[in-house]
């Protein structure tokens, strides 16, 4: 598509296609959101499903046969997770939009993943190091929320945690294996790690949404999450010969529904049978 | 005629795990509850994985052997708590799971945080009962099973993992 820049105002003017999706953006950290309940449930869904889906790219793909079984066990087991949660979300929201609608009839602005799971795969190293960093948060958090008073999160939270569970035992015995294996795999998996740190700042942010979830029964305190996991990820790191990155600027948007342009390719991929044959079934 | 919640459970207690046809849903011991109201049935179910495939399918056929042995209408209700562990399978169950080829669940781990290191003991063979076996990988052919290989008798088999 090109404009006319010789047209003064032509892109002023120019309805936006996706003026609608646009509005779906949410507001600033400290807006007021209608229903924080059905956007924590989201984060918590969407997180779930896109890093499912990444993982299942893997199919067919893995470095090994056990590899490649373990990486879509693990996806199929997300996925899972992702479809309870988000039929959660919308009995939450009460609009009638079930999980496959909040799956598959969402534009990327209307998610609140965090943008760590949304990255391309990469090589093994990098898969391996951002599902590592991931599970150690999600466990945390899982664990907190299974504890919640909240009956209906603190069911889902207790059932995904036992295979979470299964998973960073998987992905920590794997950064250990890259990081004090080979040259080239110390090498990938350092890089890896390098490229995916300023990401993880995200997943302990703290803002108006887990503010307005207590009165929900839902209190997850993200600072003592962070340095456990820290602490987690250190041990591991440590075992593993890498090294810590420092601390500097970390991207974010996710939770807000800001993301890379990495989502939107993702999500052609993943929801184009449902969109081109609606209500399908088999 | 299906009058009680155990007339039920008999009837549930044929209805195989389509991935394990040897073990039962009763065995398994994802049937939580079932209760009877004339001829309309309701059964509670919870999850083994919850992205398990065979779910689906378990829902199914739990309906249509219900409707086979007289139900009117069938209730199939999913619920996440307690959260299913493999401690709920039975010894008889798990002596079937032998049997078939694929080695039974040890004892769950504990609820909460995990060490990320352990020391596993190895488990034993369901061919040939040697403990001299090691573990090939944590994930298998379904989302309950871990690959194992016998040193002994070099036959590589599933475990039900425990959880």
């Amino acid at each position: 598509m090109s404009h006319d820049p010789g047209e003064p105002g032509g892109l002023a003017q120019a309805p936006r296609p996706n003026a609608e999706a646009a509005a779906a953006v949410a507001g600033t950290r400290t807006t007021r959101v209608e229903n924080p309940l059905f956007e924590y449930v989201l984060r918590l869904g969407d997180d779930r499903l896109v890093l499912g889906h990444r993982l299942s790219e893997w199919c067919g793909h893995g470095p090994i046969l056990e590899e490649d079984i373990a990486l879509s066990n693990m996806a199929l087991d997300l996925i899972g997770h992702a479809s309870a949660l988000l039929a959660l979300a919308g009995e939450t929201e009460g609009k009638g939009r079930d999980q496959d609608a909040l799956a598959y009839f969402r534009e990327a602005v209307e998610f609140r993943n965090a943008l760590i799971v949304e990255l391309p795969k990469g090589d093994f190293a990098f898969t391996i190091m951002r599902q590592f960093l991931f599970d150690a948060y999600s466990v945390l958090v899982l664990d907190a929320l299974s504890r919640a008073a909240n009956e209906k999160v603190a069911a889902v939270a207790a059932k995904c945690l036992k295979e979470d569970k299964y998973h960073l035992r998987h992905s920590s015995e794997w950064v250990v294996r890259l990081g004090d294996g080979t040259e080239e795999s110390h090498a990938r998996a350092q890089r890896a790690l390098d490229e995916l740190w300023r990401f993880t700042g995200e997943l302990f942010d703290h803002d108006a949404i887990d503010e307005a979830v207590a009165a929900e029964g839902i209190v997850v305190d993200h600072a003592a999450i962070q340095s456990v996991w820290r602490g987690m990820v250190a041990d591991v790191l440590g075992r593993a010969t890498l090294k810590m990155p420092e601390d500097g600027a970390y991207n974010r948007g996710g939770r807000r529904g800001r993301h890379t342009e990495h989502l939107g390719h993702m999500l052609s991929v993943m929801q184009i049978v449902a969109r081109s044959h609606p209500g399908a079934s088999w | 005629m299906l009058a009680t919640r155990d007339d039920v459970y008999a009837v549930l207690a044929g209805v195989m795990d389509p991935e394990v046809p040897v073990i039962s849903v009763v065995d398994l011991g994802i049937v939580r509850d079932a209760a009877v109201d004339g001829t309309a049935v309701r059964v509670t179910v919870t999850p083994t994985y919850s992205g398990c495939p065979a779910m689906h399918e378990i829902e199914t056929d739990i309906r249509s052997a219900l409707v086979a042995a007289g139900a009117s209408e069938v209730q199939v209700d999913m619920v996440f708590a307690p959260a299913w562990t493999t401690d709920w399978i039975g010894p008889e169950a798990r002596e079937k799971l032998r049997a078939y080829g694929i080695a039974p669940p040890g004892r769950a781990e504990p609820q909460g945080l995990i060490t990320l290191t352990r020391a596993k003991a190895p488990v034993p063979c369901p061919f040939c009962g040697s403990s001299d076996t090691r573990l090939q990988s944590e994930f298998g052919s379904t989302a309950c099973k871990a690959i194992h290989v016998c040193n002994s008798c070099r036959q590589p088999f599933d475990e039900f993992k425990a959880f």
